[in-house]
């Protein structure tokens, strides 16, 4: 299987406080992975640090991704590379709609003009599909959206601009029941053996339609457990006090 | 189906497919070559010569050489920008080409039509514009309309002609919405104006499709002093588009025009303004408007380059239910000082004024927004919306306002919002996740910024105020 993603020994910090404390993980092509952990472990920033956020100092450690060293590497360079990111709070744009970033974004990534028809077919698509407002697309990004709104949009560039790695950062949370299962059934209809998933969730209800693969506990810094899919159902009965001790 | 009537939102105005590296194409120029460049300095034998040039009456003499006077007794102004730099003995106030004013761009000698070419002023013409005027540097080349407006009783040709051929209409107007005395600037024009449009739109004729002016400053050393005169009567419309631009020299140039808009009972007006010019130009502009009862008057303006602009238009609600609106944006990068705003003075009843403000610094730049709004006692029911909003693009830059404002009636509506800001990190890094250059993302942000305003001019104006944009992000990067 090709490995997509690999940290090694990842030591990061957040003005000057260590969030990160040598952490490690792979991701290979055609799998799902599951990232769990308490409020504040550090789940978001590793995101950022994956994505070469610059409030992300990394003071030790490695990143691969498909054979590319992203350790120090820009966000838009990352992003070329194939990797996206889901916001766990994403910021809004004014003065450009939701259609002209994705048209932009898209000929950015693939370094061609994009056809505008095209491009509409497909969005009115994943509109449909993913539950959206039809008008939600001609409007600011992000500018106004619900909470819901947010997620779904996120989700919808994610399609859209079609990556090898997508990382969801609590996509879920704020989602209603039925968003849930829209959103969930989207990341099943991206997910191919080509690509890879890694979601940051705190609950299961996401993962109701896809396959995990792994599931990883992020706690202290750390990657402290890795397991399967019944992992997701110990931490949501049992919190993560059990693993407390696991190093 | 048929795809092209498919309907989207947003139209290319906010496409960015032309995110992509610009050259400054505004900076090029030709040889100083001139019929006649009037000596450096200021006196009245320069004013008279001018005056004599120009074979004109003797009352517009009488007033260049009241304006005169007035410019050596007037202080510089007090406030803003500082213009000790300023050396009249170093600018030439008269500077006529080689050709007299042409109405086909067949006639116009090639390095100059060259220019307009290049600035895409025939094409626009061409394309949807109801009559164009080209100045380079003190005299107008080039001035036609079109047919039908001719047939309609439009006027519109340049004031060195309009003197002789409309003498009793220019004399009605001229200097009545601006007095000489206002400023010390307004002052220098009167005494050394030259070239700019004379307007006049008779009753109850709307025109569809806008004049445009364009206004190039070529050589060196010089000073640019167009006067644009435009009359809009009763029940008629007019959207005037004035452009202006300058290639770069090492010493400065000065630009000190003039525009009077009288906009009769029930007329509409829009004046945009698009100027982009060099870093070596010092831009003391002066416009404002008389507008009637019933009438409108917008002023659209993109305020780009100059080494220090004061520009702040202004607008007197003469007319009962008379409104105005004030959309403006300007963008000061390195070593520039914009100093540009609004004025607006309520008198009739139930009158209305909006005004939008954006601006950009970058680089250490200063941006200031000023105004003053004067509300004067018999403006019952006035309505006054102010919105200004400055952006920066880093620390070392500065975004300001200065709002003055003069309330002298109970009886009226008002709101000030001021917000001044730093470019979110967060927003830049965000739409890099998504691929785009850290430039990119500022272009993208900076553009949703002033998309307020550009949505304001027409369409082809809109794409040249996003390319001024991205011009300033690139020099940007390099300073
Ligand atoms: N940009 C930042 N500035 C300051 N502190 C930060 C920043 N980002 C993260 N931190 C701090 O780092 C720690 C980890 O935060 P992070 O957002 O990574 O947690 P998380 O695991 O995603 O939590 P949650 O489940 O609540 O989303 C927290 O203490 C947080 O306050
Ligand atoms: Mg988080």
């Amino acid at each position: 299987m090709k490995q997509l993603l690999s940290i090694k020994n990842l030591f990061v910090n957040v003005e000057d406080k260590e969030i990160l404390k040598g952490l490690n993980f792979e991701v290979n092509a055609g799998e799902t992975h599951v990232i769990m952990g308490p409020n504040g472990a550090g789940k978001s920033s590793l995101m950022n640090a994956i994505f070469g956020n610059p409030k992300y100092q990394k003071t030790n450690g490695q990143i691969v991704f498909n054979d590319v060293d992203i350790t120090n590497a820009k966000p838009d360079e990352i992003a070329k590379l194939g990797v996206f990111m889901s916001f766990q709070n994403p910021v809004s744009v004014e003065g450009i709609s939701v259609f002209n970033f994705i048209k932009t974004a898209k000929s950015k990534l693939t370094n061609s003009p994009i056809n505008y028809f095209d491009l509409k077919d497909e969005i009115d698509k994943y509109v449909l599909q993913l539950d959206m407002r039809e008008e939600l697309s001609k409007r600011d990004l992000n500018v106004g959206f619900s909470g819901g709104e947010k997620k779904k949009a996120e989700i919808l560039q994610m399609l859209c601009l079609n990556p090898k790695l997508a990382i969801l950062d609590e996509t879920d949370s704020g989602l209603d029941v039925d968003a849930i299962k829209v959103v969930s059934k989207g990341v099943e209809m991206f997910k191919n053996d080509q690509n890879a998933v890694l979601i940051i969730t705190h609950s299961s209800r996401i993962l109701e339609h896809l396959k995990v693969d792994k599931v990883h506990i992020l706690l202290n810094g750390k990657i402290v457990k890795t397991g399967d899919a019944s992992l997701v159902d110990f931490v949501e009965k049992n919190g993560y006090a059990g693993f407390e001790g696991e190093n | 189906m048929d795809r092209k009537n498919k309907d989207f939102s947003g139209a290319s105005k906010n496409d960015l497919d032309f995110l992509q590296d610009n050259q400054n194409f505004y900076d090029f120029k030709n040889a100083d070559d001139y019929e006649y460049k009037i000596k450096k300095g200021l006196s009245k034998e320069i004013v008279e010569e001018i005056s004599k040039r120009k074979n004109e009456p003797d009352w517009l003499l009488q007033i260049r050489l009241k304006a005169l006077e007035t410019y050596f007794k007037l202080d510089l102004p007090q406030w803003g920008p500082d213009l000790s730099e300023l050396d009249m003995d170093n600018i030439s106030t008269y500077v006529k080409p080689k050709t007299e004013s042409k109405s086909s761009w067949e006639d116009v000698p090639e390095d100059i039509k060259n220019t307009f070419t290049k600035l895409g002023i025939p094409k626009a013409e061409h394309q949807y514009l109801a009559g164009v005027g080209a100045q380079y540097d003190s005299e107008v080349v080039y001035h036609s309309i079109k047919e039908d407006m001719l047939k309609r009783g439009v006027i519109y040709t340049d004031i060195d002609t309009a003197v002789k051929e409309y003498p009793e209409l220019v004399k009605e107007y001229f200097s009545k919405c601006v007095p000489l005395s206002e400023h010390k600037f307004i002052s220098l024009h009167y005494a050394v104006f030259s070239g700019g449009s004379f307007v006049y739109v008779p009753k109850g004729v709307k025109l569809e499709m806008p004049l445009q002016s364009y206004f190039r400053l070529n050589s060196p050393e010089s000073g640019q002093f167009e006067h644009t005169l435009i009359i809009v009567d009763e029940g008629a419309s007019l959207h005037f588009i004035e452009g202006c631009s300058a290639p770069k020299y090492s010493k400065v140039n000065l630009h000190a025009g003039c525009v009077e808009l009288f906009v009769k009972d029930n007329a509409e007006m829009k004046f945009s303004t698009i100027e982009n010019w060099s870093k070596n130009m010092l831009n003391l502009n002066t416009k404002k408007a008389i507008v009637g009862n019933n009438a409108k008057l917008d002023w659209v303006s993109g305020s780009f380059g100059s080494k220090i602009s004061m520009l702040y238009p202004m607008s007197i609600l003469q007319g009962d239910n008379s409104s105005t609106e004030y959309v403006g944006i300007s963008f000061a990068g390195s070593g520039q000082n914009l100093d540009t705003g609004f004025k607006v003075l309520h008198i009739g009843k139930n009158t209305t004024s909006n005004v939008v403000s954006k601006s950009i610094s970058k680089s250490g730049g200063v941006a200031t927004y000023r105004s003053i709004v004067n509300i004067l006692p018999s403006a019952i029911n006035a309505k006054c919306s102010v919105n200004c909003d400055g952006l920066m693009l880093d620390s070392i830059s500065k975004s300001d306002t200065i709002p003055v404002n003069k309330i002298a009636c109970n009886d009226i509506t008002f709101s000030h919002e001021a917000k001044v800001g730093k470019i979110s990190e967060e927003a830049i890094y965000y739409l890099m996740t998504r691929g785009l250059t850290e430039q990119d993302a500022k272009a993208v942000i900076v553009r949703g910024f002033a998309s307020p305003i550009s949505k304001s001019f027409p369409l082809e104006y809109a794409v040249e105020m996003n390319r001024l944009i991205d011009l300033e992000l690139e020099e940007a990067k390099n300073d």
